[in-house]
C-alpha cells in the first residue's frame, strides 16, 4: 500500500535547482533510503516533505491526502515526524522536556486550562512525562531523563531527537544521517533503533551517508543527483546498479 | 514532578508570606511607595519574561503598551463617562488588539524584527501622547481619578498595597501555571529551535502571537493600576528609558524565571531611590546594569542562585 507519493517536486534557490522534478512513492512500513552525494537535495527534499520549505511545484499526497505547501506543525498532526541533520535540540531545556514537546499535540494545551492550572492540565501533563519517560528508554537514553540537553554528549543528542519525533506518535519519520558522527557502538545502536521503528508499524525515510547502514536497513533505495532522481529500486538492485556504483558508490568506496 | 510541584508551591507560599509581611517593615509613605511601584513593575516583568525569557522574543516597546493602559484609566473615566474598572478592562482589550494588529505581520518573520517594530510603536505612542494635547493633556501629563471598588475609593498606601500584592501573587501563580504547561514548554520550544518546534507540531506562530499579547495586556493592566495609585500619568510613562528599565530588571533578575521577575523588579525599583542624583545618569546605569549582567551573569541573579544552590546541595 502506498503510504507517500511525491509527483515532480521541485525547489530552487536561487539558480540552484536543489530538488528537480522528484517522483516516487513510499509503502508503508518500508525502511527507504533516499543517498546521494553531497548537495544532491536530500535535506531540501526533507524539508518540502515535512512543510519547513514550500515546494516550487509539484505534489506530496500523504496517505491519500495532498499535504503539498502545509506547514509543518500541520503536517506533525497529520503524523509525519523527523529528526534533523543539523541537530535542532532544545537546549534550554531538560531531555525529558525535549521529547515532552514532541507529544504537544496530544497534550491538554488550551491556554486557559494552562493559565489556570486545572486538574486536567496537570494529568495531562502526568501521561505526557510518562510517556516521554518510556520513549527515552525506547530509545537507550534512560540515564540522560534528567539530564540538561546542552550537557549531553553528540551522539546522546542524535537519539534525542528521534524520541522526540516519537513523541508525536508518528506514521512516518524522516530521520536526515542519523549516523553522522556516531561511533561504530553508536551507529550498531542506530540500525538497531531503525529496525525496531520501523518493526513498531512506522514507516521510515532515511537519508544516510553511511552505506553499510544503508545495506542493512533499507527495503527500498532511491539515488539523488543534482536533485534529481538517478536511480531507484530494492536494496539489492541499487547494489547491483552499475550507473549508481560508478556515479556515487564507487567514488564514495573508494573514499574510505 | 511531585517535586517541582513542590518547589512551585513553595515559591508561592514564599512570595505570599513576603507580601504579608511587608506592612512589618514598612513604616512610612515612601517605603510604600516603592514597594507599591516594585509590585507593578514586577506584573509587567512577569510577562516580559515570558516573552523574552522563555520565548525568546525581544520587545524594545512594552512600555509604550503601559502607558496607553495608564492613559485610558486616565481619559476614559474622565471624557467618557467609563468606571475605572471598565477602563481598565477596555485598555487591556485595546492594548491586547493593538498587540494582535503588530504581531500578526511582524511575527510571521523569523529574527529581531519584533524588536524593531516594537521600539518604533513606542515611539509612537509617546508621540501621539505628547502631541494629543486635547485628550492627553499633551507633555504636561493628566490627572488621574481614584479607583473605585466596590463603590468604595481605593484611597491610601495600605490599601493599594493590598490591591497589588494580590495582584502579584495572581499573576506569579498563572504565569507559574503556564510554565508547567504544555503552553510554556512550546515557548520555549520557540526559543530553542523553531524548525523544530514545528515540526513537532507546535504552531510557532500562534505561540508567539499568544505570548506577545499576554505580555502586553498584564503591561496595560500595570499601567492602569499605575495611573489610579499615582494620581497623574505624563507621557514619559512611554518613554524609550522605560522600556530598557522594564527589559533590564528581566535580564538582571533572570532569563525565564518567573521569580527572577519579581527579584529584578523590586532590586532595580529600588535602586534609583537609594542613589541620590540618580536620575541624571538613568541611562547610563541602566544600560551598564543590561551590560554587566549579559557579560557577568548571563543567566541572570536568580538562575546563577539557584544553580550555585543546587550544586551544593548535590
Ligand atoms: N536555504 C538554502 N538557501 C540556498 N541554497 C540552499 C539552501 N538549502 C540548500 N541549498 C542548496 O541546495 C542544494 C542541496 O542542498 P541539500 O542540503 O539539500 O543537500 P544534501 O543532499 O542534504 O547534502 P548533504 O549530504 O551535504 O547533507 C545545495 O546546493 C545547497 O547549497
Ligand atoms: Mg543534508
Amino acid at each position: 500500500m502506498t503510504f507517500l507519493r511525491v509527483t515532480g517536486l521541485t525547489k530552487s534557490f536561487g539558480g540552484v535547482r536543489a530538488v528537480d522534478g522528484v517522483d516516487f512513492t513510499v509503502r508503508a512500513n518500508d525502511v527507504f533510503s533516499i543517498i546521494g552525494p553531497n548537495g544532491a537535495g536530500k535535506t531540501t527534499l526533507f524539508n518540502l516533505l515535512s512543510g519547513l520549505i514550500a515546494p516550487d511545484a509539484g505534489a506530496v499526497i500523504l496517505d491519500g491526502e495532498d499535504v503539498t505547501g502545509l506547514p509543518a506543525h500541520q503536517l506533525a498532526t497529520r503524523g509525519l515526524s523527523r529528526s534533523f541533520q543539523n541537530l535542532q535540540v532544545f537546549f534550554n531545556m531538560t531531555a525529558l522536556e525535549n521529547v515532552m514537546v514532541g507529544n504537544h499535540r496530544h497534550t491538554a494545551r488550551r491556554f486557559l486550562p494552562c493559565l489556570l492550572g486545572l486538574p486536567s492540565v496537570r494529568d495531562s501533563e502526568r501521561r505526557t512525562r510518562v510517556f516521554a519517560e518510556e520513549l527515552m528508554h525506547y530509545v537507550g537514553l534512560e540515564r540522560y531523563i534528567h539530564a540538561q540537553a546542552a550537557a549531553m554528549p553528540y551522539g546522546a543528542l542524535k537519539r534525542l531527537e528521534i524520541a522526540r519525533a516519537l513523541a508525536t506518535r508518528p506514521r512516518i519519520l524522516l530521520l536526515d544521517e542519523p549516523a553522522a558522527g556516531l561511533n561504530p557502538a553508536e551507529t550498531a545502536h542506530m540500525d538497531a533503533l531503525i529496525r525496531r521503528i520501523a518493526e513498531d508499524g512506522i514507516t521510515v525515510l532515511l537519508v544516510e551517508h553511511d552505506m553499510h547502514l544503508v545495506w542493512s536497513v533499507s527495503d527500498h533505495i532511491l539515488v539523488l543527483n543534482h536533485g534529481r532522481v538517478l536511480a531507484e529500486g530494492g536494496a539489492r538492485e541499487i547494489r547491483a546498479n552499475p550507473q549508481v556504483v560508478e556515479a556515487y558508490l564507487g567514488h564514495r568506496a573508494r573514499e574510505r | 514532578m511531585s517535586n517541582q510541584l513542590l518547589q512551585r508551591h513553595g515559591g508561592l507560599a514564599l512570595l505570599a508570606a513576603i507580601i504579608a509581611a511587608g506592612p512589618l517593615f514598612l513604616d512610612n509613605g515612601f517605603h510604600y511607595n516603592v514597594a507599591i511601584l516594585a509590585g507593578l513593575n514586577a506584573i509587567v516583568c512577569i510577562g516580559l519574561n515570558l516573552l523574552i525569557g522563555h520565548a525568546g522574543q525581544i520587545s524594545l516597546g512594552h512600555a509604550g503598551f503601559f502607558a496607553l493602559g495608564a492613559y485610558a484609566s486616565a481619559i476614559l473615566p474622565e471624557r467618557f463617562g467609563f468606571h475605572p474598572l471598565g477602563a481598565l478592562l477596555t485598555g487591556a482589550l485595546l492594548v491586547g488588539l493593538l498587540a494582535f494588529a503588530i504581531a500578526r505581520p511582524i511575527l510571521r518573520l523569523r529574527g529581531h524584527y519584533l524588536a524593531m517594530a516594537t521600539l518604533g510603536m513606542g515611539i509612537i505612542v509617546s508621540i501621539v501622547l505628547d502631541q494629543k494635547v486635547d485628550l492627553t493633556g499633551g507633555p504636561d501629563g493628566m490627572v488621574v481619578g481614584d479607583l473605585t471598588l466596590f463603590g468604595q475609593a481605593l484611597r491610601g498606601n495600605l490599601a493599594w498595597y493590598w490591591l497589588v500584592g494580590a495582584l502579584l501573587f495572581v499573576t506569579t501563580w498563572m504565569a507559574l501555571n503556564l510554565v508547567h504547561s504544555p503552553v510554556g514548554r512550546a515557548l520555549k520550544a520557540v526559543h530553542g529551535s523553531e524548525l523544530a518546534a514545528a515540526a513537532m507540531g507546535v504552531d510557532v506562530f500562534h505561540y508567539k502571537v499568544l505570548v506577545f499579547v499576554l505580555s502586553a495586556v498584564l503591561a496595560a493592566i500595570a499601567g492602569s493600576l499605575f495611573a489610579h495609585y499615582n494620581g497623574f500619568v505624563t507621557p514619559d510613562e512611554a518613554s524609550f528609558i522605560h522600556s530598557i528599565q522594564l527589559v533590564t530588571m528581566v535580564v538582571l533578575g533572570g532569563m525565564a524565571s518567573i521569580a527572577g521577575s519579581i527579584v529584578g523588579a523590586v532590586a532595580l525599583t529600588l535602586l534609583p531611590q537609594l542613589l541620590a542624583d540618580f536620575h541624571d545618569y538613568e541611562m547610563i546605569v541602566f544600560g551598564a546594569i543590561l551590560m554587566g549582567t549579559m557579560i557577568l551573569l548571563p543567566t541572570g541573579v536568580v538562575p546563577t542562585l539557584a544553580a550555585r544552590i543546587r550544586e551544593r546541595l548535590a
